[in-house]
């Protein structure tokens, strides 16, 4: 029932989906983006690859299992609230550190960034889970 | 300080991630549900004791000060709420070990409770109406799963309707925060409440009202909105229909009481006039449904729709005294019903059957189990002296003084079939010989049933205890119905106005 | 415009009930559908139909030059949206798996806890 056609293509797409959904996650702090849409892309190009192919070879790309990234996403997501505790403030509010990527240049890093990973994760996972679960059904 | 109110929501989701984590180990998902449980009643005792003297501990989640950002607020009512789905908790995670099926297990149960209980704290801390949607998303999406756990085709059947009826009720919801959105600029329960005050575009206020009342009433299961409950709640196992029947309506009933005091109470004589009337048709067909059950199970869950209407009739009533009886019919009734449900879980355990023809005779055999289902069943009737009696007593008083005869002559009378009913049960199950011998099914050493009847001694101890210590308890519901009946003191804490 | 959305919410909500009152199981999950994109569309309208830009200050700046947009209805109807996703995905595996255990998609026959 797989074409010819889907599995080249998705071949060739599965890699700048993947990228793509991470330069969605990274953007979303101040511009359209964010975790929920790059989880969405990256489940979905699993997704195209479980169509294409097979659900067990997705499986076995993904290496992991869906409902471990699920947990670790909200692991990490709850784990983003808790930096600001050190400084006083109330949980979860946004905590940002300069980070030298270069000599010269300097990026903020924000605890926002790490919750939007977090949710990025979860996307990934659950939608993952779901997918998997309805399409080993047949 | 900083961190007390968002604990009940953490804790959960801590367990829960780490239950997650550690999929393949039950034994270990067991302990760390038990522990999880334990620390969040410690917690929410924490809680309680912090808010004991009127206090509201109030938490702006991420530094955003209200009405701008996430607002956390609990109440001596919120920290009751607190205290109760902890001791639930910690009960049904005990009693999950010895009647939970290892399918079941295997396929999460442990996580999605602690998920459950993730939703339930966060509606009863949350200060925020939208928030407060989410968090019944989060709730009820877990209680979906859990209830279709097993995969059995009665549960499957009932799923469907709690479904079905569930998220209609949340589209409801959601369509009256958009409304209140759009009329107020903003879901902050405490600056809604201060708006609203202000008078302006009163028709519109009581149609949202009413829409809020028809959302919550379906959760919390009340005349007519109840019907899924008794086609889903007797369906999966004794643990998860025990869970059930002590929170999730209660949420329901939680929110009605919070959105009816602080938010719409401008129309009294409209709005808690219609929530009066539907109380007591709530109790009246609820009683009058279990008569004519003869499935334990089947008779109980009936019996929370009944139940549901004396805790909404304090509300309907809407004084003082009044508020104070709801409160303590709350807490009695979360107590008592989880345990009657606890019971007829281990009734099925030892005989495999919730018929009531085909039980009998278990006085003779199990006079432990019995005591502790006579006790908790007379404290549900409202015999004196246990918990259920103040209750009702303090309703019936708030009825008397408001005149409102109507309504206590059907209180009195439900009571009196709610007796009928439970002496159905008594003696059927317990009292006549047994139709036929059925084998005992009991696979456990007497060391493990001590363990699995624990949380049911808990319970009843606590009934009797309500029942005794009726003074205490009586004081800290009317300073809790204090703060409800002046919500001028939750807004200044929300808002940071006022001092 | 708002009166335009305003039809289109009741005809949202129109086509939800009537779908969630069909005996079929697949008509009442989109009627479930129907009824929360309904329900969002009102936050929506209600929020205050304005155009205006994205609520960001940049760089230096104190105040808006413009009124911007409200993002808070924006915001409650991404949640929602999310939410609704969630449910809708898992009472498709609900409904699938009572199909097969039931073997009818027929509401109707769905009433042996009923009794």
């Amino acid at each position: 029932m797989t074409s010819l056609i889907l599995r080249t293509a998705t071949r060739y797409m599965f890699p700048p989906l993947l990228v793509f959904s991470v330069y969605l996650l990274l953007r979303g702090h101040h511009y359209p983006g964010g975790g929920f849409v790059g989880g969405l892309f990256a489940g979905s190009a699993f997704t195209l690859y479980a169509l294409a192919f097979n659900v067990e070879s997705a499986r076995k790309l993904l290496r992991f299992d869906p409902r471990d990234i699920t947990a670790v996403g909200l692991a990490v997501a709850l784990a983003s609230g808790i930096p600001a505790l050190f400084s006083g403030y109330a949980f979860m509010t946004g905590t940002w550190w300069k980070v030298p990527i270069r000599p010269g240049v300097v990026i903020d890093v924000g605890s926002p960034l790490i919750f939007d990973i977090g949710v990025y994760l979860v996307v990934l996972g659950v939608l993952l889970t779901l997918v998997f679960s309805l399409g080993e059904e047949e | 300080m900083i961190l007390l109110p968002v604990l009940p929501i953490i804790i959960p989701l801590a367990g829960a991630i780490l239950c997650m984590l550690f999929r393949r180990n039950l034994a270990l998902q067991r302990d760390l549900a038990l522990s999880v449980s334990t620390l969040l009643l410690i917690v929410a005792v924490g809680l309680m004791a912090y808010t004991r003297d009127g206090t509201i501990a109030v938490l702006h989640v991420g530094g955003w000060e209200a009405p701008l950002g996430i607002t956390l607020a609990v109440d001596m009512l919120s920290s009751v709420m607190l205290v109760l789905a902890g001791l639930l908790a910690v009960a049904v995670s005990v009693y999950a070990c010895f009647d939970l099926d290892t399918p079941r297990v295997k396929f999460g149960f442990f996580p999605l409770m602690l998920i459950l209980l993730m939703g339930v704290n966060g509606a009863f801390v949350t200060g925020d109406l939208f928030n407060l949607y989410v968090c019944f998303e989060v709730l009820l999406t877990a209680s979906f799963i859990l209830l279709a756990l097993g995969g059995e085709r009665p549960q499957l059947e009932g799923s469907i309707k709690y479904v079905a009826l569930n998220l209609l009720s949340s589209a409801l919801f959601l369509a009256g925060v958009g409304i209140l959105y759009g009329m107020a600029g903003t879901l902050n329960m405490a600056e809604l409440a201060v708006v609203v005050q202000q008078g302006e575009r009163g028709g519109l206020v009581t149609m949202v009202a009413v829409m809020f009342m028809m959302a919550f009433g379906i959760k919390a299961g009340m005349f007519p909105l109840y019907f899924w409950l008794p086609a889903s709640y007797p369906t999966p196992p004794a643990a998860v229909s025990a869970l059930f029947s002590g929170l999730l309506t209660k949420v329901g009933v939680y929110s009605l009481i919070r959105v009816f005091t602080l938010i719409f109470c401008t129309d009294p004589e409209f709005l808690h006039t219609l929530i009066l009337i539907g109380a007591g048709l709530t109790m009246l067909s609820g009683v009058l449904a279990a008569a004519s059950h003869y499935e334990m199970r089947k008779i109980l869950s009936v019996h929370i729709v009944s139940q549901i209407g004396y805790i909404v009739m304090g509300l309907g009533l809407f004084t003082h005294l009044a508020l104070a009886g709801t409160i303590i019919y709350l807490a009695h009734n979360i107590i008592v019903k989880t345990n009657l449900f606890l019971v007829a879980g281990a009734v099925n355990r030892l005989k495999g059957t919730y018929d009531l023809h085909k039980l009998g005779g278990l006085y003779k055999e199990r006079p432990g189990l019995s005591i502790l289902f006579l006790i908790s069943a007379m404290s549900l009737a409202g015999v004196p002296p246990l918990s259920g009696f103040f209750a009702k007593l303090t309703l019936i008083i708030a009825g008397l003084q408001q005149e409102a005869w109507l309504i206590v002559a059907v209180a009195l009378i439900v009571s009196l079939l709610t007796l009928y009913s439970m002496t159905k049960i008594w003696a059927y199950v317990f009292w006549k010989p047994a139709p036929n011998e059925l084998p005992d099914l009991n696979p456990m050493t007497p060391a493990a049933w001590f363990i699995f009847l624990l949380p049911m001694v808990g319970f009843t101890v606590i009934t009797i205890g309500i029942g005794i210590f009726a003074g205490p308890v009586f004081d800290y519901a009317q300073s809790a119905a204090g703060q409800l009946m002046d919500p001028s003191g939750y807004i200044n804490a929300v808002l940071g106005g006022g001092e | 415009m708002e009166v335009l959305l305003a039809i289109v919410i009741g005809t949202l909500y129109t086509g939800g009930l009537y779908l969630m009152m069909r005996r079929n199981l697949i008509q009442l999950i989109i009627g479930l559908g129907l009824l929360s994109h309904g329900a969002n569309l009102l936050i929506f309208t209600a929020g205050g139909l304005r155009q205006g830009g994205a609520p960001i200050l940049a760089e230096g700046e104190k105040m808006f030059a413009t009124v911007p947009a409200d993002p808070l209805p924006q915001a409650l109807i991404l949640t929602a949206i999310v939410i609704s996703f969630a449910v809708t995905a898992f009472a498709l595996v609900l409904f699938l798996r009572t199909y097969q255990a039931v073997g009818t998609d027929d509401v109707d026959e769905l009433k042996e806890t009923d009794t």
